[in-house]
């Protein structure tokens, strides 16, 4: 029986025979699908799947004409993760004329709202001459964060530690004035990286402390929408599911507290956003197949749902991708070509 | 900048245009096929032409926030620095 390269979660190569891989992409869709309350993929589609995954060829891709744009988290910060001694503009040349980037952001190294606050005024130079020397939309982003707003980072108490004693209503009282410091530190920056020249305003990672996170994302991007009609605000999500660490929190009538990518992006398109980026996580213990065919029915969901350009989260541990630092190619190829062709997303 | 993703991704950020929707307007306003827009012989001649912004800067081409205005133009968009370039230098 002819068996087909391929890897788990972790990155480790696994061989595999056809039958192996179509049982894994059933089993991978119907586990979104339980989760999200979503159909699960079509016999069409798992077929589609079945011939990405059996192809010899080391990188696949789509048909000419199919191809979509990306957009970059942290470009400028993980250049220098990488020992790539670039300054912040160098790195932005470096994505745009090596890389051939269709977008960048630029970020402070510290990639969260709150510390750039402090700091503000000596980022929008940098970004002003960015963007005087550089093509391609630049957003600026960050983190939202929310957890470097309670002790000891930050004034408010930590939920963290009023959870286990039993006072709940404590943590969630501390979530509600973290929110409040939060927007204001997002809007306070977005406007300062606005009126410099900014093409863009990335809120990364939104919704890592829970439904307070993302509640707080949401409020933020509403500010930004209502005093700068015409600005991009892209919204990318933390993770698959919105914790529900206050487990009350609401924005227009919804509660928050575990939603999935398809009514994540309908709260996100309230508030305002211009594009989303929705995120499914890797199962490091199951196979690239089981993980691929159950995010695209978590962002094939979303997309149809959604009427604003939807940028699904693609990368080490996320999107189909394992979990890796640098993700090997004929995963992310074919990670990149499912997704492409089977979610009609609007990005990567 | 090798095809048109910047530019496709400029209809996205300020439009809220879906990849096919951007993706046909740019082809219209740059006068090329769809998939053109991301064959980098093509779009190397069409960047030049009208002054996009190319991969290799060769002397004399528009640049950086030279290019952008070009862009801005072609596209028939407002870019946000572009503008406050030209308030700053009363243009």
């Amino acid at each position: 029986m002819s068996t087909y390269f391929s890897r788990m979660g972790d990155g480790s190569a696994i061989e595999v025979t056809a039958e192996e891989i179509k049982a894994d992409l059933i089993e991978g869709s119907e586990d979104a699908a339980d989760r999200g309350n979503i159909p699960p993929l079509s016999k069409e589609e798992y077929q589609h799947l079945l011939d990405i995954f059996t192809t010899r060829a080391k990188f696949v891709s789509v048909e000419p004409g199919n191809e979509v744009i990306l957009t970059y988290d942290a470009g400028t910060l993980k250049i220098r993760r990488v020992g790539v001694n670039a300054d912040r503009t160098l790195a932005l040349q470096i994505y745009e004329k090596l890389l051939g980037a269709d977008t960048m952001e630029l970020s402070h190294v510290d990639y969260s709202y709150k510390p750039v606050k402090a700091i503000v005024g000596f980022e929008q130079p940098v970004l002003e001459q960015a963007l005087l020397s550089t093509h391609v939309p630049l957003f600026y982003g960050a983190q939202p964060n929310l957890g470097l707003y309670s002790q000891p980072d930050g004034p408010f108490p930590n939920p963290a530690e009023l959870l286990p004693k039993g006072d709940i209503k404590g943590a969630q009282a501390s979530y509600e004035a973290s929110v409040e410091d939060l927007v204001q530190d997002i809007v306070y920056i977005a406007e300062c990286m606005i009126e410099s020249g900014a093409d863009g305003i990335n809120l990364d990672t939104t919704g890592a402390a829970g439904d307070a996170d993302f509640q707080a994302s949401l409020l933020a991007a509403e500010q930004i929408r209502a005093k700068y009609p015409e600005a991009c605000i892209e919204l990318g999500m933390a993770g698959e599911f919105v914790l529900g660490m206050h487990s009350e929190l609401t924005y227009q009538g919804e509660r928050l507290a575990g939603m999935y990518p398809h009514r994540q992006v309908k709260m996100a398109e309230a508030a305002g956003a211009s594009i989303f980026g929705p995120v499914a996580n890797t199962n490091t213990s199951r196979s690239a197949a089981w993980n691929l065919a159950r995010t695209a029915t978590f962002m094939k969901a979303c997309c149809e749902a959604a009427s604003i350009p939807v940028h699904p989260n693609m990368g080490m541990g996320v999107g189909g991708v394992t979990v890796n630092d640098h993700p090997p190619v004929d995963i992310v190829s074919r990670s990149s070509k499912a997704m492409t062709e089977i979610c009609r997303l609007d990005g990567l | 900048m090798r095809g048109a993703g910047d530019l496709v991704a400029r209809m996205q950020m300020t439009r809220g245009m879906k990849i096919k929707e951007a993706k046909a307007y740019v082809a219209e306003k740059l006068k090329v096929g769809v998939a053109e827009l991301t064959d980098p012989v093509i779009m190397n001649e069409v960047r030049s032409e009208l002054g996009l912004g190319e991969m290799t800067p060769v002397p004399g081409i528009a640049k950086g926030i030279e290019a952008k205005h070009n862009i801005a133009r072609v596209l028939d968009l407002d870019i946000n620095c572009v503008r406050k370039f030209k308030t700053r230098t009363g243009g």
